[in-house]
């Protein structure tokens, strides 16, 4: 059976009522595993507290932090700082040259692009051929599609197919994520896998970003972030005690 | 030989603050999808309401099955009925109404 993952709940994280019933609605949705926006400096007691909520609503939570930095160099400074204290960490791109420097860096995760800046979204094929060899994946989010209308809707899904159809031929795996701010912007997978059929994505590829790309993502992550882990193949077994 | 028609019943909830008529969602599922496709592709829908129950808030509906992805589209871009905020969720889609029923139930 697929598993289901929404790595963006926009989930405002000091109205711990609202986090619960947006957990407890992916839940119902069919969402196995949910990551929730968080401030990078949280602390590790809030972390435990929503991983608590998402238990009982039978749900597993992987914790994202986003930056939009506004340079490259702020950009390398933040992932030095902030990398391996969260499971995904994923980019906002503000401007070119923050866009290319996130897509070679392979600590960068998601890389995110404006749904209502048009100009800012800087994923072209250049971009593509960066992304395709760092491992970064492409986020698309949802909730814009729902929230805007008319012209802009319509500038915006004209630009999402032109990026799907370069991350397709560059290989570059695709994430769709909700962007949702409460629980009537969250929808069921399927219902993502058919608006993604707007910007001509397979539905086929568009449950596969849904479910197999994020997950195989946050098991690569979570794997480099265990105290186990030495190198990619490679990792501790057991410990000589007194060594 | 008259040719086959083949549909699709999807069976859909409403979640909404406030209590939503029949009649309303219909309105909200058919402005969703000329919003998307223009009349020519609603045209081609051939979407029909099946049966309702206003007190559960579920409802299905009837499309054809070649435009199964643009109705499900449609109906999930909803965001609000009547200036209020709802959500309508597609819960089963079958090929026959007793398959639907099966599916729903389990």
């Amino acid at each position: 059976m697929r598993k289901f993952v929404d790595l963006h709940l926009r989930a405002p994280i000091k109205d711990l009522d609202q986090v619960e019933r947006m957990v407890r609605r992916s839940s119902e949705l069919g969402y196995h595993l949910v990551g929730i926006l968080l401030p990078p400096n949280i602390m590790r007691s809030q972390i435990d507290q929503l991983r608590h909520i998402c238990n009982d609503a039978n749900i597993d939570l992987v914790a994202r932090v986003n930056f939009s930095p506004k340079t490259p160099r702020e950009l390398l400074h933040d992932l030095r700082r902030f990398r391996r204290k969260f499971e995904v960490i994923s980019i906002t791109c503000t401007s070119k040259g923050v866009a290319r420097q996130a897509a070679k860096d392979r600590r960068v995760d998601l890389l995110h692009f404006s749904a209502t800046n048009l100009r800012k979204r800087f994923f072209d094929r250049a971009e593509a051929e960066l992304a395709s060899k760092a491992l970064s994946y492409l986020e698309i989010e949802m909730a814009p599609l729902l929230l805007l209308t008319g012209f802009s809707r319509i500038r915006l899904l004209s630009r999402l197919r032109r990026e799907v159809a370069i991350a397709e031929k560059f290989k570059v795996p695709v994430t769709i994520s909700s962007g949702a701010t409460n629980e009537y912007l969250i929808r069921r997978p399927h219902d993502y896998a058919a608006l993604a059929t707007l910007f001509d994505m397979p539905i086929s590829s568009a449950l596969r970003a849904i479910s197999e790309n994020p997950v195989a993502m946050v098991e690569r992550n979570r794997e480099k972030l265990s105290p186990d882990y030495v190198a990619p193949g490679i990792r501790v077994v057991g410990r000589k005690s007194g060594a | 030989m008259p040719k086959l028609v083949r549909r699709r019943y999807l069976a859909i909830k409403v979640v909404s603050e406030q209590a939503v008529t029949e009649r309303a969602v219909m309105n909200a599922i058919w402005k969703a999808i000329l919003q998307l496709f223009g009349e020519y592709g609603a045209s081609q829908t051939d979407l029909r309401l099946i049966k309702a129950d206003p007190q559960r808030n579920y409802a299905v509906v009837r499309c054809s099955h070649k435009s199964l992805e643009r109705t499900r589209a449609s109906i999930a871009s909803i965001t609000e009925i009547n200036g209020k905020p709802a959500v309508v969720h597609v819960i089963g889609v079958s090929g026959t109404l007793r398959a639907l029923r099966k599916k729903v139930s389990t």
